[in-house]
């Protein structure tokens, strides 16, 4: 029995990530906007800022990882948005299945469009602001663990303000308060790393607030959808 | 107990008792602020390292405990919002958030008036200020969102969601700022060192003006819920009838 | 007994020198202070002015009704 209703979980969780790929294969440009602000807001800051080598290294961990934060949260928009105006959202809050599964097979597949190519082409973008290269594998990494971080806390804000008309920058304003803790720890890890210090432990930390993340933020994601849908 | 609670949550019933507590919070609350200030201001004795510059402690440190003080109680009500669907509790929460704001700045002035002689700049990156710089972002995010709904029902649930996020979320910021302070600079605190090294009547003005602060939170607390009352149950036979007695001399 | 910690008035009043830092705040907590209980004051006797104004208009309705009848 168990284990039927584990299948049938699986099952469902990955037609729900299976639909959000599918959908996203449609409208690209879910995928390629985020990617898009993310590689012109880091080369604004060479343009404002100036060109020497040390200057760009000295803020490249702050640059990369606020302009993927700011990425991520822009793009938190095609998360609801569309389910909420054609009734998807509705028909989720009535599914038998368990919410809590639903709602993060969602942000993983969000995750997965918006997060991934983003991490995928950090590297590139921190070689070119001059990023000593002890600092790039790191930045890896803790882009990889902070970024779900920030979609499933952003899922909240998203998930409240969805029945809002106009809610962009109400959603800045609830949830780049939020977002600190992961932009200090992950520009820590690569700060860290640059000085060739130990980093294994701010991972792990990270690795601990994405735990929480994963196991809280979608009780709070589910409140908020009942209350946007209402 | 029960019974207690189950009153507190009638809006009349918490309209009266503010009512009849008003004028003792009243007196209290001007008694020991008007003790607590000029204690703090001319008698008590002068830090044996700032001098009188540290006088501006007996209202940042009460300003400092309401900022937070404020936000745990939101979030308390915010609890009773969602899970027991308390109406009362909401417009206690929604009387509550000004007033946090209003102690957060304040907390973030004076320590910035602090800072010039301590820190020879008004605003350092301290761990204390930047995370309280943080808590107000958060108590105007609430206070946004609320007003961002046309729907009561539906701003009091999702104020509610906001604020327990935020309140799960305040000790992990704070932890992180702490680190990236002390990362960044080393930690600097405002007043706290070796405060063993002043006498103990140091203390006992901040003892009066922590309780008046207290008292004039309730007083803003009863007053802003007592407004929220009036409107939102004006249908109500008691809120009319208390209008006509209101306005019978006009 | 605590006692007057300042050789003169002069002195309490420049508090060390320190006078510019904090009187300041001491004028920062009496705006706190107003702006916690003089809104809501104020605030109360608009609402019952409304409140009064919306229950004559229901009963100037009610008047109205009762003659139409």
């Amino acid at each position: 029995m168990t284990t039927e209703a584990t299948a049938g979980l699986a099952s469902v969780m990955g037609a729900t990530i299976r639909r959000e790929l599918l959908l996203a294969m449609r409208s690209p440009g879910d995928v390629i906007n985020p990617l898009m602000f993310f590689i012109i807001s880091v080369t604004l800051f060479p343009l404002g800022g100036g060109v020497e080598d040390a200057f760009l290294a000295t803020i490249a961990p702050g640059v990369i990882w606020v302009t993927a934060l700011l990425a991520v949260m822009l793009s938190l928009d095609s998360l609801y948005r569309a389910d909420y105006e054609d009734g998807n959202l509705e028909q989720l809050l009535m599914s038998p299945q368990p919410l809590y599964f639903l709602v993060l097979s969602k942000v993983f597949s969000h995750w997965l469009m918006a997060c991934l190519p983003i991490i995928v082409l950090a590297p590139v973008l921190a070689l070119m602001l001059k990023l000593p290269a002890a600092g790039i594998g790191a930045l890896v990494i803790s882009l990889a663990l902070g970024t779900p971080i920030l979609v499933l806390i952003g899922a909240i804000g998203m998930a409240l303000t969805v029945g809002l008309s106009r809610s962009g920058l109400l959603l800045a304003v609830l949830i780049l308060p939020l977002y600190v803790p992961v932009l200090i720890f992950g520009t820590g890890v690569v700060d860290a790393a640059i000085n060739e210090m130990a980093y294994a432990g701010l991972l792990a930390l990270m690795g601990a607030m994405l735990a929480l993340a994963i196991s809280l933020s979608p009780l709070a994601i589910v409140a908020a959808l009942r209350i946007s849908v209402n | 107990m029960w019974q207690w609670l189950y009153k507190l949550g009638s809006p009349r019933w918490f309209y009266e008792l503010g009512e009849r507590s008003l004028p003792w919070l009243w007196g209290a609350t001007v008694f020991l602020l008007a003790v607590g200030v000029v204690w703090g201001l001319a008698f008590a004795p002068p830090d044996y390292q700032m001098g009188d510059n540290y006088r501006i402690i007996y209202m940042h440190v009460p300003s400092a405990g309401l900022m937070k003080g404020c936000f745990y109680m939101m979030a308390i009500c915010s609890a009773a919002v969602l899970i027991w669907k308390i109406k009362m509790a909401d417009i206690v929460a929604k009387a509550i958030a000004p007033i946090g704001v209003m102690a957060t700045l304040l907390m973030l002035a004076s320590g910035s008036l602090w800072g010039i002689p301590t820190w020879g700049t008004w605003w350092i990156w301290d761990a204390r200020l930047t995370s309280s710089l943080l808590q107000f972002f958060i108590y105007m995010g609430i206070i946004v969102l609320r007003s961002a709904f046309d729907s009561q029902d539906s701003a009091a649930r999702a104020c509610a969601v906001l604020t327990l996020v935020g309140v799960v979320n305040i000790p992990i910021i704070e932890y992180s700022v702490e680190w990236w302070n002390t990362l960044h600079q080393g930690a600097s605190s405002l007043g706290m060192r070796d405060a063993s090294a002043n006498p103990p009547e140091i203390w006992i003005p901040a003892f009066f003006t922590g309780f008046g602060f207290i008292g004039l939170f309730f007083i803003g607390l009863i007053l802003r819920s007592q407004n929220e009352i009036l409107l939102r149950e004006r249908r109500t036979q008691w809120v009319r009838d208390l209008v006509a007695k209101e306005t019978a001399g006009a | 007994m605590p006692e007057f910690q300042f050789d003169s008035f002069a002195a309490f009043l420049a508090m060390g020198d320190y006078a510019i830092y904090v009187w300041p705040v001491y004028i920062l907590f009496a705006l706190f202070f107003v702006t916690t209980v003089l809104p809501p004051i104020l605030g109360r006797r608009k609402i019952i002015r409304q409140l009064k104004a919306r229950l004559e208009r229901m009963e100037s309705n009610m008047a109205e009704q009762g003659e139409g009848n």
